[in-house]
């Protein structure tokens, strides 16, 4: 395995438990919850119909911008936040490694109680 | 949007509900086939400390806080999966809830199997943890996938 693989292998795993936290709050979830219909909003869009103020709503994107959930793009004058999948994809796979360690344990579960 | 923050599986087991709930809440029984020497037997309301025996990671303490034991029905704990690094203070962090609910079949026992809240789990301790153990922990990952490979 070259250096550079094993160093974004590294990245990966790193990034795993804050996506957790970031995602562990009801307005970030429910912003995550706009931006995952692929179409990209603007902070005004955002805030609209939310009690919370642009400031806030900035705030929140940023958490989720700086875990890589959500990125900025620029458009015109105004900047505009997209959903990426790709860190939430990583969750599901972090959740599969835990998941074959429960498959195994019942599958010794099984033999210890049938036998 | 769904948040996958949660593992079920179901598993039919071809022996009576008594044997299973022996298997699973008799603490010598439970370190069988999880593979942990466990220090004695499990009160609901109480830690239970052990060491894991399950090859390669000898060196992982087990701890789990008992919740519920309702006789035959469900036995539940909370944890810290992945608590493998032994330099990581995991106990300040939220735990998972693992339950397990058994039903009685015509064949012998369902055993349906929960572990939630893995969207609880926090970012500061754990930010801190990785950059300082980074070498650690991604061995242990890597010890993790190989295991996870050969068996499957």
């Amino acid at each position: 395995m070259s250096h550079k693989s094993r160093s974004s292998t590294v990245v990966k795993r790193q990034t795993r438990a804050p996506i957790f936290a970031a995602l562990g709050d009801e307005t970030r979830l429910s912003l995550v919850g706009k931006l995952c219909g692929r179409q990209p909003y603007s902070i005004s869009q955002l805030t609209r119909g939310s009690k919370l103020t642009r400031q806030a709503i900035t705030k929140h994107l940023r958490v989720l911008e700086s875990v890589g959930i959500v990125r900025s793009v620029r458009s015109g004058r105004e900047s505009l936040f997209e959903f990426d999948p790709q860190p939430i994809e990583g969750i599901k796979e972090y959740l599969d490694v835990v998941s074959k360690q429960w498959d195994q344990a019942l599958s010794r579960l099984k033999s210890f109680v049938e036998d | 949007m769904q948040m996958n923050d949660r593992i079920e599986k179901r598993i039919e087991l071809k022996a009576p509900v008594s044997r299973v709930w022996r298997a699973l809440t008799d603490y010598r029984e439970f370190g069988e086939w999880f593979r942990v020497k466990l220090d004695g037997p499990f009160v609901p309301g109480q830690v239970s400390r052990g060491q894991i025996t399950h090859p390669g990671y000898e060196h992982v303490k087990w701890e789990a806080v008992v919740q519920k034991m309702e006789p035959e029905r469900l036995f539940s704990f909370t944890w810290h999966p992945y608590g493998i690094d032994p330099k990581i203070d995991y106990s300040k962090e939220t735990p998972t809830l693992v339950e397990f609910r058994l039903e009685t079949t015509a064949s012998g026992t369902l055993l349906l199997l929960t572990e939630s809240g893995f969207d609880k789990i926090p970012s500061g301790r754990h930010l801190e943890a990785f950059r300082m153990n980074d070498g650690g922990w991604t061995q242990q990952m890597k010890n993790i996938e190989n295991h996870v490979a050969q068996k499957s």
